[in-house]
């Protein structure tokens, strides 16, 4: 029903636009709400040892500048909390275990591909979208570079490329969505994983998988599975063996899907644009007749004349002002 | 000039034409060498070098912003503050064209001046922030309605044109264009209704904006009021610029406003004083609210906290209630000085949401490099040196029109001999020797 009226929406707008400008109308953010079977990844922090060979993968396969796989065994930058950015789409960062005597708990983070995206509805010419697939995909050949997607992530994922002069762009992680839609398999990051920590498939059998590892081990995992509904939810999914809080997740961003916060707003805007003529007009008039009426020397009014509040200037010393001043002029 | 050629006269060489050249120069730099001059040529010249760095070697050579901070200095202060210091010309227009306040005539015509170049600084602040400039236009041709940037782009391009067009009076009689004078008289109602929609659309889109970012704006800054906080300051920015404005013009550019008596102006600054006075009120109760809703009254006693109340008491209430006691005494000078706290209180506001208390709780915050802080000094400097230039070029200033569309020039050139433009143009002057007779004398 929602997608309905949504989908209705959406056609609406398209036809809207098409209408008014005759040019390329693109398709508004979707709501693939939370597909069944939509793409989607589960990252099962339990099981992650570390090795950073994600990051590796990740960078072969957006070609970026990469440097031999052993040096991802150097384990100085566990020492600082990382965050995405332009040479690393995703980032591993490690945290103290849940036990004195366990093992070190390994975050890996990038773009949650959330169901119903805060960067796309973000996005002023619609060059990030949502695809039917899931993944949330970029077309650098639209940005104009405002970067409102970098300012509207809850989670801070996108990136910016400020270094180059010429042809900067977003980057993030799209979940190899060119690739995996080409060739089919699965995203570089999970092909690569050594221990099945990052697993791809439809979002329905991980959110079943999810479930059934935390109701098989409950004492190994949190009872929750992050990204389930999260902001509306997303197609990347988590398990944790300690609280998400304590592994750099924010906890703190709802259940509501972000592009709600300017629904609002927005649809406020077609009565800003319905009502305020009439109003302005209204007393466009309303003032008018009393000018009139006051320079039929009927005395003046208070009222919509001093809305602005000035000092109660008669209206007819004004009417014959550029005289009066021009008179005074002369002496 | 008149040395050089009473020496006895010299051997002519390529030398003496080299230095008599010098010369020439010489005096014609001289006269216009006042301080602001040589800083606004300096400023202006460091604004190009800028611009040429940030052209060459992108936006990471020349600016702090990283991929915590995408917006600083150029969104937060050359955006945002220029758009709401620019609101002078629909509240303007609106009161004259609309409400029929006939006494405010006057401040029309330079208000909408002021708004027109606001908005013209703020896009060329835009060419540069943007990462591909050159796209700029994929607003109008790649549709997502569901942007609030979207929106935004779209009203500020379509207001700039009903702007452009509401400048068009001063120039049309500049060049005595009765024709096209006659058509835009005709479309102003049009265009001042125009010009408030799109303004109440994009003033409170740019607050907007920032509806996405429940999770990096600071709480006592966070609200679903935002739009309407951004809409109800940009009419206090907008009218204390006004009442700034009208005091500068008369400082610096007396000569024009010659015809106005300072008693007159002084009771209408008052009187706009005292609109932005209950503006002014309502802002602080409507911030009140947004607070009270947030339910954030326990962070008052934090840093932010104390930045928060500067704000809202210190550049907020205090020039509300310096508004208001200004208009009871009578005081022209306190309204100045009201409109001073009351421009800097929306800064300081545009400032906190876009840049202070945006991502408050970073530990590596960004603090802006020197190159966006020229780029802004620049970008203000280039919108005097428009300003100086227009209002001794054009007819703004006076407060009547000096030609009507039907018959003739309604002011004699003999009643209102400083407005130079048209009546220099009787004379058969050349308009550029008229410029610079007025370039030299009030800065
Ligand atoms: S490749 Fe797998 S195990 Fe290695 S860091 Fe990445 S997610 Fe963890
Ligand atoms: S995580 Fe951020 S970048 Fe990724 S889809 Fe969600 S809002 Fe967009
Ligand atoms: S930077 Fe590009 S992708 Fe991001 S919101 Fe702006 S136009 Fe869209």
């Amino acid at each position: 029903m929602a997608t309905n009226r949504r989908d209705f929406l959406k056609l609406l707008g398209t036809i809207g636009a098409a209408g008014a400008v005759g040019g390329q109308a693109h398709s508004a953010p979707p709501a693939s709400s939370a597909r069944p079977d939509a793409w989607a990844m589960l990252s099962d922090l339990s099981l992650c040892i570390g090795c950073r060979k994600c990051e590796f993968a990740c960078k072969q396969a957006n070609r970026l500048p990469n440097r031999p796989m052993e040096d991802f065994e150097d384990e100085a930058v566990f020492e600082k909390t990382r965050r995405t950015d332009r040479h690393n789409l995703t980032v591993v960062n490690r945290f103290e275990a849940p036990q004195p005597g366990e093992k070190a708990v390994y975050a890996k983070i990038q773009c949650m591909h959330c169901n119903e995206p805060a960067c796309a509805s973000a996005c002023p010419v619609a060059a990030i979208r949502k695809t039917r697939q899931g993944p949330v995909d970029y077309d650098p050949s639209l940005c104009i570079g405002c970067r409102y997607c970098l300012v509207a992530c809850p989670f801070s994922m996108p990136a910016y490329t400020y270094d180059e002069p010429f042809a900067p762009a977003v980057r993030k992680c799209t979940m190899c969505f060119d690739a995996v839609s080409r060739t089919g398999g699965a995203p570089a990051c999970a092909k690569i994983c050594p221990v099945e920590a990052t697993t791809f498939g439809t979002r329905h059998e991980l959110l079943v998988l999810a479930r059934d590892r935390i109701h098989r081990n409950p004492d190994k995992y949190v009872d929750h599975v992050y990204g389930e509904h999260e902001v509306g939810g997303t197609n990347w999914l988590y398990l944790a063996p300690k609280s998400f809080a304590e592994l750099g997740f924010r906890t703190d961003l709802g259940d509501r899907p972000y592009p709600e916060l300017t629904e609002g707003f927005l649809s406020a805007v077609p009565l800003v644009v319905a009502i305020w003529p009439a109003l302005l007009l209204g007393a466009y008039a309303l003032t008018k007749r009393h000018e009139a009426a006051s320079r039929g020397a009927t005395p003046p009014l208070p009222g919509a004349v001093e809305l602005l509040g000035a000092e109660r200037t008669p209206t007819r010393a004004i009417e014959a002002g550029p005289q009066v001043r021009t008179g005074s002029k002369g002496k | 000039m008149a040395n050089s050629i009473t020496h006895p006269r010299p051997r002519h060489t390529w030398l003496t034409d080299v230095a008599r050249f010098g010369l020439l120069v010489r005096d014609a730099i001289r006269p216009r060498a006042t301080p602001f001059n040589l800083a606004a040529t300096v400023v202006l010249s460091l604004g190009l070098v800028v611009t040429w760095i940030r052209f060459t070697r992108g936006l990471g050579a020349t600016t702090n912003l990283s991929d915590n901070y995408p917006w600083g200095l150029w969104i937060g202060f050359d955006m945002l503050c220029g758009v709401a210091l620019a609101a002078g010309g629909f509240v303007l227009a609106a009161a004259v064209e609309l409400f029929h306040l006939e006494r405010y005539r006057g401040f029309v015509r330079p208000a909408i001046l002021t708004a027109f170049l606001g908005y013209v600084l703020a896009v060329l602040g835009l060419l540069m922030d943007l990462g591909r400039p050159w796209a700029i236009w994929h607003p109008m041709v790649f549709w997502q309605p569901h942007s609030v940037m979207f929106e935004v782009a779209w009203c500020v391009m379509l207001y700039s044109t009903v702007l452009f067009l509401e400048c068009l009076p001063s120039v049309c009689e500049r060049f005595r264009l009765r024709r096209t004078l006659a058509l835009v008289r005709r479309a102003m109602l049009a265009l001042t209704v125009v010009g408030v929609v799109l303004s109440t659309m994009h003033q409170s889109s740019l607050g907007g904006l920032f509806l996405l970012a429940p999770a990096k704006l600071h709480p006592l800054w966070y609200s679903q009021l935002i739009p309407l906080l951004f809409f109800i300051s940009a009419v206090i920015a907008g009218l204390s610029m006004v009442i700034l404005e009208s005091t500068l013009s008369h400082r610096l550019f007396h000569s024009q406003v010659a015809d106005q008596r300072p008693a007159d102006v002084d009771r209408l600054v008052i009187g706009l004083g005292k609109a932005a006075s209950v503006v002014l009120l309502v802002y602080c109760c409507v911030k009140t609210i947004a607070v009270m809703k947030a339910g954030t009254w326990n962070l008052l006693p934090t840093p932010y906290g104390v930045l928060f109340l500067v704000e809202v008491l210190g550049l907020g209430l205090l020039p509300c209630a310096l508004y208001a006691h200004a208009a009871r005494v009578g005081s022209a000078t306190l309204t100045r000085c009201a409109s001073v706290l009351a421009i800097l209180g929306v800064v300081l506001n545009r400032l906190n949401i876009s840049v202070i208390a945006f991502r408050w709780n970073e530990p590596v915050r960004y603090v802006p490099h020197w190159m966006e802080v020229v780029l802004s000094v620049a970008l203000i400097t280039l919108g005097l040196v428009a300003f100086r230039w227009i209002v001794n070029t054009l007819p703004v200033l006076g407060a009547r029109p000096t030609l009507t569309p039907d018959h003739g020039e309604a002011v004699s050139s003999k009643a209102a001999p400083s407005r130079g433009a048209v009546s220099g143009n009787d004379d058969g002057h050349a308009p550029s020797k008229e410029v610079s007779t007025c370039l030299r004398s009030p800065l």
